[in-house]
């Protein structure tokens, strides 16, 4: 219904053909299935990538000696996040028939009779891709905590924490729109996570931020800011190209099937919006800071992406230029303002997911093509995810606090949480690590025989 | 003998290793590392926040070399790595009471000659 709405409004040219398309789309033949569900796995596997994104700039944007430390968060988390959807995830977010506000389908996968025929969910996908698919999302969600959190939380919390948040919040959450829960009934509209993912991740790494404290040295007892450079720039870079790349997966599979249009479509909104965002926020900071910082332009690419998750597939290329225009300019805004009331945010996640998405979620509300859509009902859903995480995530992290405790030692943060937490080093540059012959830890003997020492022993 | 260390920019290394290696010094030894001198280094901006770098990034350069060389591995250092502008960095000169050549037990002149 939505669908046929849209094309009306594309234009009399266009909308002739493609009505007669949107009419017949219901009937999926095996090898249109085959096509479907090829191009949702693609985009499991796209989305997974992105997590290797995370994992990248989070630690090209955070000092060296925590390296280790945030790689292990990054590794921890798509794990329990895939076996935590399986466990109760999956059916917690799509609980079938539900009274809208939490459901549970039970335990475990069960694909029944239907699941992994046309049947299902008009063909677009099988039962298992479907449950790939969104496990990957779910994983997405609680990995934004991990960069606004980096450099002082402990690992056993934020293990903790982001179990049962990925567990249980994000998918009651979930289940509230895209498991066809009250705010779906309401008309709200999110199409690929600015709320449903993104904010609600960035809801909870602001509650993490608050709640933890900013870094040693970060804000002088003046209000001055002082900076804490990132490590490495160009693995900063390498994962936000990633994070781009996956978005195709993240954004183009939500159209939920390979219709040709749709995600092309899809494909188009949110590349515009990325760059959009991207030459923004290199025009805000260069403006504003006085010289133009890669990682802000970063932080634009990745505000565009965001604020194009929730309308991709509903408003027009200039729309999508505008959307992530704005997304990139409000993103350098945000920065600037959580250093402003000293909340520490080392790699601008809070900026990003939260800040953008609550943009994108609106912008629907003003861009969208679909007259159905309103500015009003975006912003019920976007109040009550906010609410809904915000206590939740409150009463978890109170909750590690007390128990466990959540900051490492002030000498852990210092020496730095690789040592503190793991008792390794990311980089092998100590002076008491083996010499030119390599390897091992800093002040073990090197045992390997030099190659000096074999040439002679073979004479 | 004399040692001579010169703090340089980085970029001059190569200028003043080859003008060194032109006087007829045999040797040096090179190291990165890091300093400040009058101008207490400079501000650099991230993310929106000034801070300052005090301990900029330099070269050092090490030579030992006979008395007769001293003056004229001064005077190339000085005009090689010269660009005339705050941070050029600069020389010390100090005695050395001997040498020894690890390989052949060569002691003092002849060992860095």
């Amino acid at each position: 219904m939505n669908r046929k709405f849209v094309y009306l409004v594309l234009g009399a040219a266009l909308a002739v053909p493609r009505l007669a398309f949107a009419e017949e789309a219901p009937v999926v033949t095996a090898g249109e299935f085959v096509a479907n569900n090829v191009w949702m796995m693609l985009c499991a596997g796209l989305v997974f990538l992105m997590h290797l994104g995370f994992a990248s700039l989070e630690s090209g944007l955070t000092r060296a000696k925590n390296t280790t430390n945030i790689l292990f968060k990054n590794t921890f988390i798509i794990c329990a996040g895939i076996l935590t959807y399986f466990v109760v995830g999956f059916n917690l977010m799509y609980p079938g028939e539900f009274n809208g506000w939490f459901g549970f389908a039970g335990f475990g996968l069960d694909p029944g009779a239907e699941g992994n025929t046309v049947g299902y969910a008009d063909g677009g996908y099988t039962y298992w891709t479907d449950f790939l698919f969104q496990a990957m999302f779910a994983a997405t969600a609680a990995t934004i905590v991990s960069g606004a959190v980096a450099e002082r939380i402990k690992l056993s919390s934020f293990m903790v924490f982001s179990t049962i948040f990925v567990a249980f919040v994000y998918t009651i959450a979930g289940s509230w729109k895209w498991g066809g829960g009250w705010l779906d009934g309401l008309g709200f509209y999110d199409f690929a996570g600015s709320t449903l993912v993104h904010s609600v991740g960035g809801w909870a790494a602001l509650v993490g931020a608050v709640l933890l404290g900013s870094r040693l040295g970060k804000y002088g007892k003046d209000g001055k800011v002082h900076p804490i450079p990132g490590s490495n720039l160009p693995l900063a870079t390498i994962g936000v190209f990633l994070l781009w790349l996956g978005w195709f997966g993240f954004n183009g599979g939500s159209v939920l099937s390979a219709d040709p249009e749709g995600t092309s479509r899809v494909l188009v909104t949110t590349s515009l919006a990325a760059a959009a965002g991207c030459l923004a926020a290199i025009f805000a900071s260069w403006t504003i800071a006085s010289k133009p910082d890669l990682s802000m332009a970063l932080n634009g690419i990745l505000a565009g992406l965001v604020g194009i998750t929730a309308g991709a597939d509903v408003v027009t290329p200039l729309a999508a230029i505008l959307i992530g225009g704005i997304a990139g300019f409000i993103v350098i805004g945000s920065v600037l303002f959580f250093d402003k009331i000293r909340i520490d945010d080392p790699v601008g996640a809070i900026s990003v997911h939260l800040t953008c998405g609550i943009w994108g979620t609106l912008a629907v509300g003003i861009f969208s093509t679909n007259p159905e859509h309103s500015f009003g009902i975006q912003l019920i859903g976007v109040a009550a995810y906010g609410i809904f995480t915000v206590l939740c995530a409150t009463v978890i992290f109170l909750l590690v606090k007390v128990t466990m405790g959540l900051r490492v030692s002030e000498e852990e943060e210092l020496e730095g949480l690789d040592f503190g937490e793991h008792g390794m080093h990311a980089y092998d540059v100590h002076l008491g690590s083996g010499g030119i012959e390599g390897g091992g830890p800093p002040g073990r003997p090197v045992l390997r025989p030099s190659s000096a020492a074999l040439a002679a022993e073979s004479r | 003998m004399k040692k001579i260390e010169a703090v340089i920019k980085p970029f001059k290394l190569d200028e003043v290793k080859t003008a060194l290696l032109g006087i007829g010094v045999q040797g040096m030894t090179v190291s990165e590392v890091r300093g400040f001198g009058r101008q207490k280094g400079h501000t650099e901006l991230y993310r929106g926040a000034e801070y300052v770098v005090d301990l900029l990034p330099k070269v050092k350069v090490e030579v030992v070399v006979a008395d007769e060389l001293v003056d004229k591995v001064v005077v190339t250092i000085k005009d090689t790595a010269k660009t005339g502008r705050i941070g050029d960095g600069k020389v010390f000169v100090s005695d050395i009471a001997d040498v020894i050549r690890i390989r052949t037990g060569e002691r003092g002149e002849s060992a860095v000659s």
